[in-house]
């Protein structure tokens, strides 16, 4: 209890970050016109951990992705990745470079993939960068050298585990855009897998799943963070995704931090329950509901 | 009066009944109108104006609304079949009719004016359209057709490796079956837009970027050649690869100002780009020579050999080199003829649009090929996998014009003569067309339909007007029946599972319809 009391302090800026920090977002704001839409937000997301953000519709978390992955430029704050060949600032990279060079790979709240592609190809134009250079920039890849070729299988093996792990192997060749719902979730997140991520940013991927799918999601998370070195970020409303399978939660509302860390910690944070429920008006409430309180959120 | 209108009111009740009072009242309300509006014509006579009649013309007006009025009513009456076949007999014995009589007039259709003929016989090649159209619905639903379509797409595409054999050995083959200048000729100009096209393709079809002046690099290329060949005298073999480079800087330099525009507003901006060049063109009057153009631009030489009968400096020309060799070794006497330098074009062509045709078709299944796709698709999910979406579109523009610069190099020296009229917007939105009616990335798709845009319009250039009619009439039913184009289906890059997977992927379009 005491840790969450004390990250519930939003404006504290975590100490010198520790060893095993991959991404620190400090004082991080960002402003549309009159609209604070993150206001001073600070948190770490550590290295082979599973980091939640979690908060109510409109409290800023698809805004802290989107600065996070160069599509906004944050109004102030910085965004320091340590990245293992050297440290980056991610607000001064370009969008697409924030993929390519600091490694963070993201997926998308309504999915996003290439539809009239096949799922096979999806996964194969994720390794965009290094087949190119393979391919000499094409200059090779037009003569048929075989470096390029080797390259390409390469990536078609890399692409065909990652289609054993989501269980799309039999439908490697379809349009991704005639697979179900829940197969283009798992295919969306096996995409970014591919750019060999150090950081994985998942923007709501339970959102639409059954209880079935949403179980097997938990466990390729759990397998990306323990297998593939992959540090995750994910903005989740299911609450039986985030509590179970996050190792730190940051739990934002209107914009700013409300409270911080694991996730028993934050269940029972008053801050968060005032925030998901309403205020809380303990003398009113009969102590049956104020039993049920933790339990609606876990 | 009161008794006729009544008569008339009536509604008949057998359905011939119904239909021949239709006939009749449609025919009276053309022939009342028809006679004041084509019965009368002002002649403008030495000794003023007069008038003459054409009763003869009234009257197939008239005629030909009570025909079409019976064929709607017998539609309406769910008779689609016996409309089909009665229509296309019709059009098929009119049309063959007037085009075996060609001078004569053989018509089956008692009017001495031809156009008439014509008339008749294209409104019903419509009435079939339509009829089939009605006897469609009946018998299978739109998606059900759009399904059909895709199969048969799949299937072209996968017989397309022996379709293509075929066509380029037709292709090889044809100055030596039809050793005419009006066939050869027409061969270059089909070769030339399916290059054009294949270049447009890898724009339009691949990277998504609508682009509405592609002539503006077509133009730059000519006129490089052009403009080296007068001012410097370097020949073709030596300019053509300068033309290249030149046209996709320029690719380079007009991309990078519109590399965050899509769609409509993309279309407009390269459009106004297309007329600007042209414009410059005809205003740059002493470098380029302004509207007059730039003439005596030289043929291209076989390995620095001239076409021509006698070269003015008496050097050797291809005719005094090549036809002692003939000779001696085969035995034949080559004349000198100028089919020759027509032919040689037309080779130079096809193998310029052979290079281009495996070239685009190699890009397509590299990296940056796949990245092109995937910016068409969804950008803002490229720039999320580290592609880098300004270098990927400015590829896209510059190969695209370079390749247009080969064609308009070729221009230059097939015609000799160049100026800015060449270059106008209606060049673009042929290209185009011969892109999208193909289906959009397709290369099969660019070859039918610049076969079918350019060839037979060239065909039928005794129709005058009335091909640009044909032209558009062919895009709406395109647009109405098959709005992705003819060929418009898309085979994965790379397989997983080979030609099993291949299948499996086909079904998965043909029966979502989108394939």
């Amino acid at each position: 209890m005491s840790a969450a009391l004390s990250a519930a302090t939003p404006n504290r800026v975590p100490a010198e970050s520790s060893p095993s920090a991959l991404l620190s977002v400090e004082h991080l704001t960002m402003r549309f016109g009159g609209l604070v839409a993150i206001n001073d937000v600070s948190f770490v997301a550590a290295q082979r951990q599973i980091t939640g953000i979690i908060g109510p519709n409109g409290a800023g978390k698809t805004t802290v992705f989107n600065c996070l992955t160069g599509f906004y430029k944050p109004t102030v704050g910085r965004l320091m990745l340590h990245h293992p060949a050297r440290p980056m600032l991610l607000e001064q990279m370009e969008g697409f470079r924030i993929a390519k060079d600091a490694g963070i790979a993201r997926t998308f709240q309504n999915i996003r993939l290439f539809p009239a592609m096949s799922v096979l190809e999806n996964l194969v134009v994720a390794q965009h960068n290094r087949l190119m250079r393979a391919s000499g920039y094409s200059l090779f890849g037009i003569l048929g050298l075989k470096r390029y070729r080797v390259a390409e299988d390469e990536a078609v093996a890399k692409a065909r585990r990652w289609l054993d792990k989501i269980d799309l192997v039999p439908r490697a060749d379809e349009p991704a855009g005639s697979l179900p719902y829940g197969a283009q979730r798992r295919l969306e997140i096996a995409r970014a897998m591919c750019i060999d991520p150090v950081l994985l940013c998942l923007d709501e991927p339970a959102a639409g799943l059954n209880p079935k799918e949403s179980g097997e999601l938990n466990e390729l998370l759990m397998s990306i963070r323990d297998e593939e070195n992959t540090a995750v970020l994910l903005i989740e409303h299911d609450m039986s995704v985030v509590m179970k399978i996050s190792d730190h939660i940051v739990v934002l509302d209107y914009g700013r931090k409300i409270a911080e860390g694991s996730p028993d910690a934050v269940r029972a944070d008053p801050n968060v329950i005032r925030a998901y429920l309403g205020e809380e008006e303990d003398e009113d409430l009969p102590d049956i509901v104020k039993q049920d309180i933790p339990e609606v959120l876990s | 009066m009161a008794g006729v209108v009544a008569t008339i009111a009536r509604e008949p009740k057998s359905l011939a009944g119904r239909i021949a009072k239709d006939m009749i009242i449609s025919g009276i309300i053309v022939f009342l109108l028809g006679s004041q509006l084509i019965g009368i014509e002002t002649i403008d006579d030495p000794k003023g104006l007069r008038f003459i009649t054409r009763y003869d013309d009234v009257l197939a007006a008239a005629l030909a609304v009570a025909l079409g009025r019976a064929g709607l009513q017998m539609l309406r009456a769910g008779m689609a079949k016996p409309v089909l076949i009665g229509s296309l007999a019709f059009a098929v014995a009119v049309i063959g009719s007037t085009l075996i009589g060609g001078e004569r007039d053989l018509s089956l259709l008692p009017f001495d004016n031809k156009i008439v003929d014509w008339v008749f016989g294209l409104t019903a090649v419509v009435f079939a359209i339509r009829a089939a159209v009605v006897h469609g619905r009946g018998s299978a639903s739109a998606h059900r057709r759009g399904a059909v379509m895709d199969k048969i797409s799949a299937q072209t595409q996968r017989f397309s490796p022996y379709a293509a054999g075929l066509m380029i050995l037709l292709a090889v083959l044809l100055p030596v079956l039809f050793p005419e200048r009006r066939i050869v000729d027409m061969g270059i100009l089909v070769l030339t837009y399916c290059m054009l096209g294949w270049g447009l393709n890898v724009v339009v079809g691949l990277a998504g970027l609508l682009d509405l002046g592609f002539v503006a690099f077509y133009a730059v290329g000519a006129y490089s050649y052009a403009l080296f060949a007068h001012y410097f005298d370097w020949s073709f073999w030596a300019c053509l690869p300068l033309a290249g480079a030149m046209s996709a800087f320029f690719g380079l330099v007009l991309g990078f100002p519109v590399l965050r525009l899509r769609g409509d507003y993309l279309a407009i901006v390269t459009l106004g780009f297309g007329e600007m060049i042209r414009v410059i063109l005809i205003n740059w009057w002493w470098f380029t020579g302004g509207p007059d153009g730039i003439r005596d631009i030289p043929r291209p030489s076989f390995l620095g050999l001239p076409f021509e009968r006698e070269s003015p400096d008496g050097s050797a020309t291809f005719h005094s080199v090549v036809s002692p060799i003939l000779d001696s070794m085969f035995g034949i006497e080559l004349e000198f003829a100028p089919l020759h330098r027509i032919v040689y074009l037309y080779y130079i062509i096809l193998v310029l649009s052979m290079v281009v045709c495996v070239f685009t078709l190699r890009l397509r299944r590299l990296p940056i090929g796949r990245a092109w796709e995937a910016l068409r698709e969804d950008e803002t999910a490229c720039r999320a996998l580290g592609i880098n979406p300004r270098n990927t579109k400015l590829t896209a523009f510059a190969i695209g014009a370079m390749i247009g610069g080969f064609g308009g190099a070729f221009f230059a020296t097939r015609q000799g003569f160049i100026s800015p009229e060449s270059f106008s917007f209606i060049e673009s939105a042929v290209i185009l067309a011969i892109v999208v009616l193909g289906g959009l990335g397709s290369q099969l798709g660019v070859v039918l339909s610049s076969t079918l845009l350019i060839g037979l319009p060239e065909v039928f250039r005794e129709l005058a007007d009335f091909r640009m009619i044909a032209f558009g009439a062919g895009m709406v039913l395109i647009m109405i029946w098959r709005p992705r184009g003819l060929l418009a289906h898309r085979d994965p890059t790379v397989l997983l599972h080979g030609k099993a997977g291949l299948k499996r992927s086909n079904r998965a379009m043909a029966s979502e319809g989108s394939g």
